[in-house]
């Protein structure tokens, strides 16, 4: 049985045209590219060449452009950046749904009596931009906004924010692990400061990843050590990584119309299909601007880990916002901060797609998903159609 | 991805007695939807006392539909008080063992089964909680669930607690609470291991009622006060201790709980093994 693979905001399947681009760098290119030998520096003009395409794919220069290990590390570069080059700023601003790579550093900084504020979402997932403005002061250092959510696909409207931040004359992050190559971004016209991605996200390898930082902004580094990376980031370069992160971009810059057109319209079949032949279903974010590739949908009186073991059998990998599956018990700080009825949030499940999904994986799952909910209600004590169960008696 | 045996796939994918049983005479209720998972148990019990047929439903994740599965599995054809015997590492054994991080599953299924008998026995109207005072308010889990699930399991951290009750998973507010009731329990158990080679020896009379009346002074009756409850002891009739419950604990619902669960168990564990306790209204 081959697997459906439908859980690419987890992770992706390294295109072979970049795993290709990698292997010299495992075997005979293994050089270090800060050597003066040409043999070192050879493989140094590779990692110029990652960078360039990076930087072609966002819209910005080369050099603005600080390789990292992972997205985790880009995003915590850049709020330990952001407060440590304004050391009279001790205020941040950020949502309660960011990815826990944000979340963590900042509720970290808040123990050490740095102030946090952590802006709401309404039921559709969406930020209130007043709030944000009125969130901003004068000792405010950063603002740091997730391009699109990992969970639910809700896009923020992070050229509107940027225009605020710039106004009010605060630097701006966004994590955009989960835009980039799946939305045309445009580092030119979109004045944000600091933009984090990760190379596994667009089917490039795990362990490699970038931050994006404007030209002018204040910047201090997180590892410290080495001169690599013009100073800002220690470390010898991942080299068959970056190569392969640089791969991945340009891949990505080709096929970014497809995402739009050919993944969108799977994705909203998928949608079709779901709410239409399964009762009692809700779409998370339905109504707002999403990433082409994901929709997280959610069943009454079922539970989202057995949903996603059901689909299991049949070689189909999705994800759940469930409970049970991370094994924290309560449903995803995501569903919770939007609202998701308990009756819907504990049964999410979400299906991300990508330029390799087919339309037969699609079908797979209208064929298959119906009759496990059906199956999984049957089971359950409590019954579609028969109101609402008593409140929580917790 | 959980380690889950191929037993609890097993009962997962094939749940035996599914759905609701048309002939039960008692139901057991526990769980909510919000909490992420509930458990109702139907049992079918005959003059005699022995579980003749049981069905569940469950809402909930692979190990609880699992674990309510293999509960019914247990129970059919045990007589109520056989049945009782079956504690949630039972439930988890005949799975072949549960992620630590599952273990709430099959204490789920013990306590609906207990539920279930109170049901039967017109004993308490099936109860959201269990007796006690609730410290988890995320999960409305009591004093009582978290010191039996310690007690029975050897739990030691505020971690396993939460792992085996769903204790402390949420708000994270009762994590100090949690901490004093495993310290409560653990410093309770290892008094309890110290007179216990003495207790194994024969009771003269005597002796037994004045350890009759120690533990009931030293043990039991400052438990019962801090819920505002009292007992006192009647007379000691060979191994029958003749006790009279007294004020919030006389009239209570969940009394007879009180006296096997509590009482007579405390006095077994400290005085004798074979000791009986029994209520007399005065």
């Amino acid at each position: 049985m081959s697997e459906v693979y439908l859980d690419n905001n987890a992770t992706t399947r390294v295109d072979p045209a970049v795993l290709a681009a990698m292997l010299p760098f495992f075997g005979e290119r293994y050089g270090n590219p800060s050597s003066m030998h040409n043999f070192g520096g050879g493989v140094g003009r590779d990692v110029s060449q990652a960078r360039e395409q990076v930087a072609a794919l966002l819209g910005c220069t080369p050099r603005e452009i600080v390789f990292t290990s992972c997205g985790s590390e880009g995003d915590n570069t850049a709020i330990h950046s952001a407060l440590e080059a304004q050391p009279g700023k001790r205020h941040l601003v950020t949502t309660r749904v960011e990815h826990p790579a944000v979340l963590g550093p900042a509720s970290h900084l808040a123990e050490q009596g740095f102030e946090v504020t952590f802006l709401g979402v309404d039921g559709q997932g969406r930020l209130d931009l007043e709030e944000l403005k009125a969130a901003i002061r004068k000792d405010t250092a950063l603002v740091s906004v997730m391009y699109a959510n990992n969970e639910t696909g809700v896009i923020f409207p992070i050229p509107e924010i940027a225009a605020i931040c710039k106004e009010r004359g605060v630097l701006l992050h966004t994590d955009a692990v989960q835009a980039v190559g799946k939305l045309p971004i445009d580092l030119k016209t979109l004045p944000v400061d600091m933009l984090t991605l990760s190379a596994h996200k667009l089917h490039g390898p795990k362990g490699v990843g970038a931050l994006f930082v404007r030209k002018g902004t204040p910047f201090r580094p997180f590892l410290m050590g080495g001169h690599q990376e013009r100073g800002r980031r220690a470390g010898t370069e991942n080299t068959a990584g970056l190569v392969g992160l640089g791969k991945a971009c340009e891949i990505a810059a080709a096929h970014l119309e497809e995402e739009r057109t050919t993944v969108a319209a799977l994705r909203d079949r998928l949608q079709a299909g779901l709410t239409a032949a399964i009762p009692e279903n809700m779409v998370n974010g339905e109504g707002v601007e999403r990433l082409p590739n994901t929709l997280s949908i959610a069943f009454k009186y079922v539970e989202g880990e057995a949903i996603l073991l059901m689909l299991d059998r049949f070689g189909i990998c999705a994800s759940s916002g469930s409970a049970c599956t991370s094994g924290s018990l309560e449903p995803s700080h995501v569903l919770r901060a939007m609202g998701v009825p308990f009756t819907f949030a504990h049964g999410s499940v979400r299906f991300s797609l990508s330029r390799f999904t087919t339309e037969a994986d699609v079908d797979l799952v209208q064929q298959e998903l119906p009759g496990i909910i059906a199956r999984l209600r049957e089971i359950s004590p409590y019954k579609a159609g028969a109101g609402e169960p008593p409140a929580c008696t917790c | 991805m959980w380690e889950y045996t191929d037993k609890v796939r097993e009962h997962f994918l094939s749940p035996r007695n599914v759905g609701e049983l048309a002939d039960a005479n008692a139901v057991g209720e526990v769980g909510s939807l919000a909490c992420g998972d509930a458990l109702k148990l139907y049992l079918k019990v005959d003059d005699a006392g022995r579980i003749v047929d049981a069905s569940f439903q469950t809402f909930g994740c692979a190990s609880a539909i699992a674990s309510s599965s293999v509960l019914t599995e247990l129970i059919k054809g045990k007589t109520v008080d056989e049945a009782l015997k079956i504690s949630n590492k039972d439930i988890a054994a005949a799975l072949g063992g549960l992620p630590r991080e599952k273990m709430h599953c099959s204490v789920m299924g013990r306590e609906a089964l207990e539920a279930a008998v109170k049901n039967l026995r017109g004993e308490a109207p099936p109860q959201a909680h269990a007796e006690g005072e609730i410290v988890c308010h995320c999960f409305g889990v009591t004093d009582e669930q978290i010191r039996r699930a310690v007690r029975e399991n050897d739990l030691s951290t505020v971690a396993e607690v939460t792992d085996y009750t769903k204790a402390g998973g949420g708000c994270e507010e009762c994590h100090d609470r949690i901490a004093e009731l495993i310290a409560e329990v653990r410093g309770e158990a290892a008094k309890d291991a110290a007179p216990k080679p003495e207790a194994a020896k024969r009771l003269t009379n005597l002796q037994r009622m004045q350890r009759v009346m120690q533990v009931l002074e030293e043990e039991i009756r400052p438990s019962l006060k801090k819920d505002g409850g009292d007992i006192e002891l009647i007379d000691v009739e060979g191994k029958k201790v003749l006790v009279a419950l007294r004020r919030a604990c006389a009239g209570c619902p969940s009394s007879q709980l009180t006296l096997t669960d509590f009482v007579e168990r405390k006095l077994r564990e400290l005085v004798e093994p074979d000791i009986t306790v029994q209520e007399v209204r005065s």
